[in-house]
């Protein structure tokens, strides 16, 4: 190292390029290389996963069905001054474009309407059927003499909510919150109520399921990081035999074993540990949730608790019993805090998908074990809302972020191990 | 045997794992107060297993453990204050290094103040003052090893053990800590009992040195003794670089003995452990005890093939033929005075009847 650099200029290769320069481009081909090995997961990722999370995401808030079927209408609407009833000029727009417009197009228009006012859906199936028989205006008193409704003006006033192209409705309804004719919050009615219980019983579910993989996984967890490997091996392939059977085997298995004349209640009664008009009440409840989830997902627990344990040396043990430690004690002080990447890992990878579970509540969960995902399943499949269906599943999303978020904070990403 | 000569005592001890084969056969074996004890030997001759036994992580299958007098089996480890060093520190990783040394002393339920007072005087004693507050991770193999010390002496244990301590440690390194290591034991008169395979370690430390082959002690004496005066074949092949004749027993002398090779050459040596005339026995000699071309009166003289030179810088390792052996080797001086050896050259070579030592045959 005989050259000196002068303290100002860049550093030089031999031949006179600026090395930053000269790394980069030799660089270059490397990251080329690397883009290229993951490109065609990427591309797959981008359109099968990435896609339609954005389309998700953007149907949570999108209201333009209305729109684009009743377009005059709104022009029109846009002018009223939301006192008493329209002008006779809204009424006449609005019958000519639900005469002339399609049978399909008003269908979903009308659905999107009745989530505002129920009623909208029925009032304009019969006006369509009805309208052709008016010929000429005035049409508002002629409308009116079809269906009353035409009259209220809470009817008129619910078309507000929808005169902009996105709508937080979806999110609102999410939550029990609705917005009234005058578009301020407020929320669902009593009886209409069931999504915020929904999402405190999806916690609680969640946060039980995990407590208890985590209780019975750590010990289980010690037991095969610590036991010799011919042992240990045994072990975890009785610990990872479940997930080698199908899911709905097992979920209809514990069907079996839970319900009220199952095999654990009889064993209860034949062993005279409870009465016979008193068995528990196991199944089609959130217990049977609880229990059956726990299950499932233990191993998403004991896995990374193991592959963490597995790293932690005996002899930190021996070196506290050594330095005069009770077993407790070292335990408590040397062990836990060893062990606390593979707890948080366990912990957040079984939260994760105990809070998204949909199949083992559906089949056992009953009406009490209901969770989130059943009533995107329920409004995706039976009720149409895809709206809502996404206002749920993005909120989901936001907890996990959230979550996970948190747990960076606290814990450090980088701490997590997974194997 | 007086109190002070027996702090640790090994009474009759057998050490079984399986119950067919014993790890440490019938081991009695006193450790005075304040003395360093090497347990030397190659691995799986259960001198590991001594120390378990010592610091409460294993049992013995039958026989006694006394430290200070008192019988130690039945006494938990975590209750012996015994301190340890272990092969690779064992040190805390998510604690820093004060938190480390703090932890002996805090489940003792010592004051805060008195705490901070005997970690730092610990940091002190291994010069890491500044190092404090980082985390064993944060620190290079010698460091650590530092703080692995401290720790198993900051809480005052009556016996510190060291189980291969300098084992991951590379070689400049491990050197120093050896010195290091002799000279905290000498400041604080502590009784320690040090575990390796590496002799030159055990001959640089010990007071004693105890060499363990197939559970059980070979030889047990100064670390002089043992080199200069090997009593098996094993204990000289093991310590230190060392010549072996193979030959019978001729003639038995009272303290000497002749032993001669299967090429028909007569030995003169000094008779250690050989019985009975036609026995077998190894004939044991430091290379650096061989004289060549030397115009001295010695017992033995052979002539020997130069086979191989291999230059060392301070010396000259010599490989030649000697008595049907092609692999005795003599250590030349690289000095003035130094004989300046040809291969295939034949030379003289000439030792002293009292350096060669007639050993067992093993």
């Amino acid at each position: 190292m005989s050259q000196t650099q002068s303290s100002t200029g860049p550093i030089l290769t031999t031949d006179g390029i600026p090395l930053k320069v000269s790394l980069k481009k030799a660089e270059r081909i490397n990251k080329i290389r690397a883009f290229l090995l993951v490109s065609p997961l990427l591309i797959f990722i981008l359109v099968t996963f990435l896609v339609p999370i954005g389309d998700m995401l953007a149907r949570s808030i999108d209201d333009r069905q209305i729109n684009t079927v009743f377009p005059k209408t709104f022009e029109v609407y846009k002018k009223w001054d939301r006192k008493g009833l329209p002008s006779e000029e809204v009424y006449k727009t609005m019958f000519f474009e639900l005469k002339n417009s399609e049978g399909y197009s008003v269908g979903k228009a009308s659905t999107r309407m009745n989530y505002s006012k129920s009623g909208w859906k029925s009032l304009l199936k019969k006006s369509k059927r009805k309208f052709k028989k008016i010929e000429e205006g005035p049409y508002k008193e002629q409308m009116i003499a079809i269906d009353k409704k035409w009259a209220d003006p809470e009817y008129w006033l619910a078309l507000g909510q929808m005169v902009d192209p996105t709508t937080m409705g979806y999110y609102l309804n999410a939550v029990d919150l609705k917005y009234d004719s005058s578009k301020n919050i407020v929320q669902q009615k009593e009886n209409r109520r069931i999504y915020n219980k929904t999402w405190i019983k999806t916690f609680k579910v969640s946060i039980l399921v995990t407590l208890f993989c985590l209780l019975l996984g750590y010990p289980i967890s010690y037991l095969l990081a610590t036991l010799p490997m011919k042992y240990s091996n045994l072990l975890m392939i009785c610990v990872l035999l479940p997930f080698w059977t199908s899911l709905l085997v097992r979920t209809v298995a514990w069907m079996v074993m839970l319900q009220q004349k199952g095999v654990l209640n009889n064993l209860l009664v034949m062993s005279n540990l409870i009465a016979d008009e008193n068995r528990f009440q196991l199944m089609y409840n959130q217990t049977a949730v609880v229990i059956v989830m726990t299950q499932i997902l233990l191993p998403f627990m004991v896995l990374p608790l193991y592959s963490v344990m597995k790293t932690i040396s005996p002899t930190y043990m021996r070196a506290a019993l050594n330095l005069g430690a009770s077993p407790m004690h070292a335990f408590y002080k040397i062990y836990m805090p060893n062990s606390v990447p593979g707890v948080s890992a366990g912990c957040l990878l079984v939260f994760i998908i105990a809070i998204g579970y949909y199949i083992t509540p559906e089949l056992v969960g009953g009406k009490d074990g209901q969770m989130v995902g059943n009533w995107i399943a329920y409004h995706l499949k039976t009720t149409l809302n895809w709206g809502l269906c996404a206002a749920l599943g993005a909120i989901l999303l936001a907890m996990m972020t959230v979550l996970y978020w948190a747990y960076n904070k606290i814990v450090g990403i980088e701490n997590i191990k997974l194997g | 045997m007086s109190q002070k000569d027996s702090f640790v005592k090994f009474e009759k001890v057998d050490k079984s794992y399986d119950g067919e084969i014993l790890v440490v056969k019938d081991l009695n074996l006193d450790v005075p107060k304040g003395e360093f004890l090497t347990m030397l030997g190659p691995s799986g001759s259960g001198k590991t297993t001594v120390l378990m036994m010592l610091a409460g992580f294993e049992t013995p299958t039958s026989g006694e453990i006394y430290l200070d007098g008192n019988p130690i089996s039945s006494i938990p480890p975590n209750k012996r204050g015994i301190g340890m060093v272990f092969q690779n520190y064992a040190l805390f990783p998510h604690m820093t290094v004060k938190e480390n040394l703090a932890f002996p002393l805090e489940v003792r339920k010592m004051q805060k103040s008195e705490i901070d007072e005997k970690v730092g005087n610990a940091l002190a004693m291994v010069e890491l003052q500044d190092f404090g507050n980082r985390m064993p991770l944060q620190l290079s193999g010698g460091q650590q090893q530092r703080v692995a010390l401290a720790r198993s002496l900051v809480f005052e244990p009556r016996l510190v053990l060291m189980d291969e301590p300098l084992g991951a440690l590379d070689k400049n390194l491990r050197e120093q800590m050896q010195y290091e290591i002799k000279h905290i034991h000498e400041k604080i008169g502590i009784t320690v009992v040090y575990v390796t395979h590496d002799q030159s370690e055990a001959l640089t430390m010990s007071n004693r040195i105890a060499v363990f082959n197939d559970g059980k002690i070979q030889q047990i004496s100064s670390p002089d003794v043992l080199y200069e005066k090997p009593n098996s074949s094993f204990v000289a092949q093991f310590i230190g670089e060392n010549n072996q004749l193979k030959g019978k027993v001729k003639s038995i002398n009272g303290e000497n003995c002749i032993v001669t090779t299967e090429s028909g050459d007569d030995i003169h040596a000094l008779k250690v452990n050989v019985n009975n005339n036609g026995d077998g026995s190894l004939v044991s000699l430091r290379p650096e005890r061989v004289a060549i071309n030397s115009s001295e009166n010695f017992e033995n003289n052979f002539d020997a093939k130069v086979k191989e030179l291999i230059y060392l810088g301070d010396h000259i390792r010599s490989r030649v033929e000697i008595c049907g052996n092609d692999q005795f080797i003599v250590k030349i001086p690289n000095s003035y005075k130094g004989a300046n050896l040809k291969e295939g050259a034949t030379v003289k070579l000439s030792w002293k009847a009292s350096d060669s030592r007639a050993l067992d045959l093993n």
